[in-house]
């Protein structure tokens, strides 16, 4: 049949897509009268060099993990989850009140807590969105563009009216007690001699992100569960023919979907900040499209992803510290991913295929 | 809430309206043509900055229109690119469009103005100045309807007029002339327009086109008549709001207006109070910041009238597929 090999589909393209967005990313620091190059020895510098560095690359690539997976799963079920930001917004509200209302004995047990609350709460949020897209066939993609902001809404009334501690000005509950504050890299790594990742806040929770990245392969490629998802995505109509139910489906998948989003916010709210503010999500939610367009939905594509995002993120905040260049500049590239892994997809392959097609026809004759 | 707070009040759901109208126009053609637009945001963003920093540096608001515009067709095109012609997915090309302008306004108005992502404010001609309507200070005195014309209905910009007029002219445009006829064919069964003998490309990208026509006029209502400059994320999710519009409106032109007006209303009652008390009964302010995209949601969900999108909506058009 005429398709290109496995490899070139899952690494050559997405790397074509990438170089394209890299050089137009430099074309944009050049045409702002700054140089590339010392702009990406700075952004390896202060992202890579340097223990703390890769203390914050790895918790930003914490949350785009998880909300990179979000996506995935729900991209195999053929459905585009938008809605990781407002998902993950409830997540924290999950982790808030798990954090604040029990009285946990122990961090470890804090975190079983907070990644149930987190993965239920966020569940819940894409529960309405699936339900809607299964039973009354409303479009998955406006429904939860709609419930990011009825999320961003409700948070927003929660954290002012409820749960803002009395006399605090700004909208965020109260600290998290002492025994629910997660170990960072820094008290798990750091010795009295090499203080490694001092002030950085990647956590524990790097590692759960790392066994989802793990579960949701088990789960896509070697379970029935994943077999039906992916059989789901590729054909309705085929799948209902063997007997699979659209609506058990949709509904499951976007359930895991929210759930891994939720997830997220056990890293931001318990990890980091040790209580919930609004905006906790800092547009990860959104970030999770790039990645997961970016590592063709398959679990260790998103975790490649999402550190090279994190260290696009520390990166770039090192960035604006240090030169005229302001944060907005992930933002352009994080755009520029989106564009050509995901909607210029055609146009960096078919000229591949075309190639290909011309050497096997020269290896056949 | 007496008859004069009654009139400011319907009178900023105007000025609140205006924009969403004409984004919610925009997609009204290119989702009519089955082009799915979620890029309404990025491209009203990228309007509003570049006729704000146009309008600065030229003084002149219609130079800053013009390359609002112009500003929007970019983007317009790039959509079109991705979704017609390479025949991607309309929903994360929007999505791109939508952060490539959040970040390239930001990037581009520090290099320009070096003040933090904002453009210097708008004065004089570089703003779209509030027009009287003929007789509208004679009229002001007469009871009750004075009041209603000199007020509400006289003295905005022109182009909140503008947005009024595009209503009946999109609907005359899209029921009454044969390229609205095949616009929305290519929506429904493009392979029919296709047989016609009709380019779907040429028509799908004139639908696009016109879409980052009316985006443009959206954002430089926006930095130069609604507000006096361009600030970071201007748009603050009007975009969104009226694309939950079209939605509401069932991809029809007066039935946007309705929705655009009911949806500026909300927006003006949120801004004008905190929370509303009915009878001991407290409305938090949320709850009406929140109100369309849950009106939006129920009516997608078709308890209250189903919306049924173009049939052809999201799909590449491909020949002898």
């Amino acid at each position: 049949m005429d398709r290109m090999p496995t490899w070139a589909d899952a690494v050559l393209v997405p790397l074509i897509s990438l170089l394209l967005a890299a050089i137009l990313s430099a074309l944009v620091i050049l045409a702002i009268g700054e140089s590339p190059a010392a702009a990406f020895k700075l952004m390896v510098d202060g992202a890579l060099m340097r223990s703390a560095g890769w203390g914050y690359t790895l918790y930003y690539a914490t949350n785009f993990m998880f909300t990179g997976l979000a996506v995935s799963v729900a991209f195999h079920a053929r459905m585009f989850n938008i809605g990781g930001e407002g998902q993950a917004m409830l997540g924290g509200l999950g982790v808030a009140l798990v954090c604040l209302y029990i009285p946990w004995p122990h961090w470890s047990m804090a975190l079983i807590g907070s990644c149930l609350g987190a993965a239920t709460f966020g569940a819940l949020w894409a529960l309405i969105p699936a339900y809607l897209q299964a039973k009354r066939g409303s479009h998955i993609v406006i429904t939860t563009i709609m419930f990011n902001f009825i999320a961003a809404a409700f948070l927003n009334y929660i954290l002012v009216n409820l749960l803002r501690p009395a006399g605090a000005m700004d909208p965020a509950t109260a600290k998290f007690p002492e025994a629910t504050h997660l170990p960072t890299f820094f008290d798990m790594f750091a010795t009295e001699g090499s203080r490694l990742f001092r002030s950085s806040p990647a956590n524990i929770s790097f590692f759960i992100a790392v066994a989802a990245c793990v579960a949701v392969w088990f789960l896509i490629w070697r379970t029935r569960l994943g077999y039906e998802i992916r059989s789901f995505g590729h054909s309705e109509t085929a799948a209902k023919y063997a007997g699979i139910s659209p609506v058990k489906i949709t509904v499951i998948a976007m359930l895991i979907s929210g759930g891994l989003a939720g997830l997220m916010a056990v890293n931001t709210t318990q990890g980091e900040a040790e209580r919930l503010i609004m905006n906790s999500t800092e547009g990860a939610g959104f970030i999770g499209i790039a990645v997961a367009l970016m590592g063709r939905s398959h679990p260790l594509g998103v975790f490649i992803a999402a550190i090279l995002f994190g260290f696009l993120y520390q990166g770039g905040a090192e960035l604006a510290l240090w030169t005229n260049i302001p944060r907005e500049l992930i933002v352009v590239i994080q755009a520029l991913v989106i564009l050509f892994t995901g909607a210029l997809d055609n146009m960096v392959r078919a000229p591949l295929e075309r190639v290909f097609f011309a050497l096997r026809k020269q290896g056949d004759s | 809430m007496d008859f004069l707070t009654a009139i400011q009040v319907l009178d900023s759901t105007i000025r609140l309206a205006t924009p969403l109208l004409l984004a919610c126009l925009a997609g009204l053609y290119s989702e009519r043509a089955g082009i799915f637009d979620i890029g309404l945001e990025g491209k009203m963003l990228a309007a509003a900055f570049f006729s704000a920093a146009v309008a600065y540096m030229t003084g002149s608001v219609w130079l800053g229109l013009a390359a609002g515009i112009a500003a929007s067709l970019v983007l317009s095109g790039l959509h079109g690119l991705a979704s017609i012609t390479f025949q991607g997915n309309q929903l994360i090309s929007g999505v791109a469009i939508n952060f490539l302008a959040a970040g390239m306004t930001v990037l581009v108005a520090q290099d320009w103005f070096k003040q933090g992502g904002r453009t210097p404010s708008l004065m004089g001609n570089a703003r779209f100045e509030p027009i009287n309507l003929p007789f509208a200070d004679a009229l002001k005195d007469v009871p009750f309807l004075g009041p209603i014309y000199s007020e509400l209905l006289s003295g905005h910009s022109i182009l909140v007029y503008v947005a009024l007029l595009a209503v009946p002219f999109t609907w005359w445009l899209l029921f009454r002339t044969r390229f609205g006829l095949r616009l929305r064919a290519v929506g429904e069964a493009p392979e029919a327009v296709d047989t016609a003998g009709i380019s779907v490309v040429g028509m799908r990208f004139a639908a696009v086109g016109i879409c980052g026509i009316l985006c443009g006029i959206a954002g430089a209502y926006l930095a130069t008549g609604l507000q006096a400059g361009f600030v970071k994320d201007m748009t603050a999710g009007r975009g969104f709001i009226a694309l939950a519009a079209l939605i509401f409106a069932k991809w029809r032109p007066w039935y946007a207006l309705y929705a655009c007006l009911l949806f500026g209303f909300l927006q003006a009652i949120a801004l004008r109070y905190q929370n509303i008390d009915l009878a001991g009964f407290v409305i938090p302010v949320q709850f009406m910041d929140a109100l369309p995209y849950i009106l939006t949601v129920v009516i997608l969900a078709g308890f209250v009238g189903k919306a049924i999108p173009p049939r052809a909506g999201g799909e590449p058009y491909v020949k002898e597929r």
